[in-house]
């Protein structure tokens, strides 16, 4: 049997929900399981195995104005469509602005409250948060640690190493020394052919450092993954989709749950685009991506989605009524 | 290769924004071109350069702490709140070069940005 080739064990393919990217993880064909065993058992004490994980990102509980007058709504038909999918997703990944900051006294919190409400329906077996700067930025992480505990942190799961990053607590578009070096560390304990996940809020490459969709140190990582075969990067922050590739490194950027940004390069302003009532889901993204290591390109489908209509949303206002906040 | 890129991009970032020298720098603080940053938006919205000119620019906070960053122009500093920051440029190639805070600063920060016209 021919040896099996790392790297084209790790293949992802992504089906979008319409407000979220669902990845799927293929697994090696039968008589390479145990070569694949071989390879990576022992490594991070994973045995890979075929599953599924949805990124959601950009929730921006608390946002209620023209861009989306329906605050939660997208939000939590997500959350339905996760949990009416078979298979269920192993995993849902947050990437970051889960919540719309406040500086009323309470109503961050109050907001924070509401988004673990909303997906703490999240019928799966874990979910994962980083924050974004709307989160963070302006008390370091404190209500977010509250809620979630460490901005960046690492797990394993079958066979894939996941690294949460935080480029938003510093206030600025950055990572800091600190976090640089418990990454190095973290990565230090894995071999080159390890499969990377990281999943973070801001793009960790100059996308448009005008429109601040930039990690100012993200050079830096890139730099400590470099080593690793197979490295994926999640983000959110952007609004729109957005694939790009360095090195062994693809990058992705989900939609959001709220409202999108227009694609920079058509010479625009950097305002949301308005808001369609009778498409409330338009352009919080359908989308498919099947993509692969190195010598395979990236494959984006847009796909149509039905929209189920909704009886209604939580929002802020119904979650105060209802007592569960003040 | 890296290495290659490298070099090409600070030699590209060097063309357009030189550091001033200090002989460059303009003598007297009241030539400087003074600029507010206040919770959302910078004061002159728009200044003009001249190309190959050295220039000051003295920016102030008048509320919270901002940033004020251009990647093009060659600077990225923090506004500590009351203190004036002055800040040598000496822009090589004309065009519209965008400033943008980039410490976070509340829900209006992502639209906190000037122009810096170099002719």
């Amino acid at each position: 049997m021919k040896p099996l080739d790392r790297r084209r064990f790790f293949k992802i393919s992504a089906v979008s929900l319409g407000a979220g990217a669902l990845y799927r993880f293929a697994a090696p064909a039968l008589g390479q399981a145990g070569e694949a065993a071989r390879l990576l058992g022992g490594k991070n004490g994973e045995t890979p195995t075929s599953f599924s994980f949805v990124q959601f990102s950009d929730t921006h509980v608390g946002f209620n104005g023209p861009p989306n007058p329906e605050g939660t709504r997208a939000f939590e038909r997500a959350v339905e469509m996760v949990n009416a999918s078979s298979p269920r997703p192993d995993l849902v990944l947050f990437t970051g602005d889960l919540t719309h900051d406040s500086e009323k006294p309470g109503e961050h919190a109050d907001r924070m409250r509401l988004f673990r409400k909303i997906s703490s329906g999240l019928e799966v077996p874990k979910v994962y948060c980083v924050p974004g700067e709307h989160d963070a930025a302006l008390d370091g992480g404190a209500l977010f640690r509250d809620a979630f505990g460490e901005t960046h942190y690492s797990f394993d799961h079958r066979g894939v190493h996941f690294i949460g990053l935080d480029n938003v607590s510093l206030k600025k578009p950055a990572i800091g020394r600190e976090q640089l070096d418990w990454l190095r560390k973290d990565l230090s304990r894995f071999p080159a052919t390890t499969p990377i996940i990281v999943f973070t809020h801001r793009p960790l490459f100059d996308l448009r450092p005008d429109w601040e969709w930039f990690t100012s140190d993200g050079d830096q990582v890139m730099q400590a993954l470099a080593p690793y075969e197979n490295v994926t990067v999640l983000y959110g922050h952007i609004h729109r989709e957005h694939a790009h590739r360095e090195g062994n490194t693809a990058h992705y950027a989900s939609r959001s749950l709220i409202f999108a940004f227009p694609d920079p390069d058509t010479g625009v302003p950097k305002k949301p685009l308005p808001f369609d009532g009778t498409k409330p889901f338009d352009n919080l993204g359908i989308r498919r991506i099947t993509a692969g290591d190195a010598s395979q390109p990236v494959r984006l489908d847009e796909v149509e989605l039905t929209v189920k209509e909704h009886a209604g949303t939580i929002g802020m206002q119904q979650f105060r009524k209802e007592g569960e906040a003040l | 290769m890296k290495i290659a890129r490298l070099t090409l991009a600070l030699l590209c970032a060097a063309a357009i924004a030189a550091p001033a020298s200090p002989q460059d720098e303009p003598a007297a603080s009241d030539s400087a071109i003074a600029i507010t940053a206040k919770r959302f938006e910078f004061q002159p919205a728009e200044i003009h350069l001249k190309a190959g000119e050295p220039a000051t620019l003295a920016v102030t906070s008048q509320d919270v702490t901002h940033g004020f960053f251009s990647r093009p122009l060659g600077f990225d500093e923090e506004l500590s709140p009351g203190k004036t920051v002055q800040i040598h440029v000496k822009p090589e190639k004309p065009g519209r070069y965008t400033v943008i805070c980039d410490e976070f600063c509340g829900s209006g920060h992502g639209g906190m940005k000037m122009t810096v016209v170099v002719e």
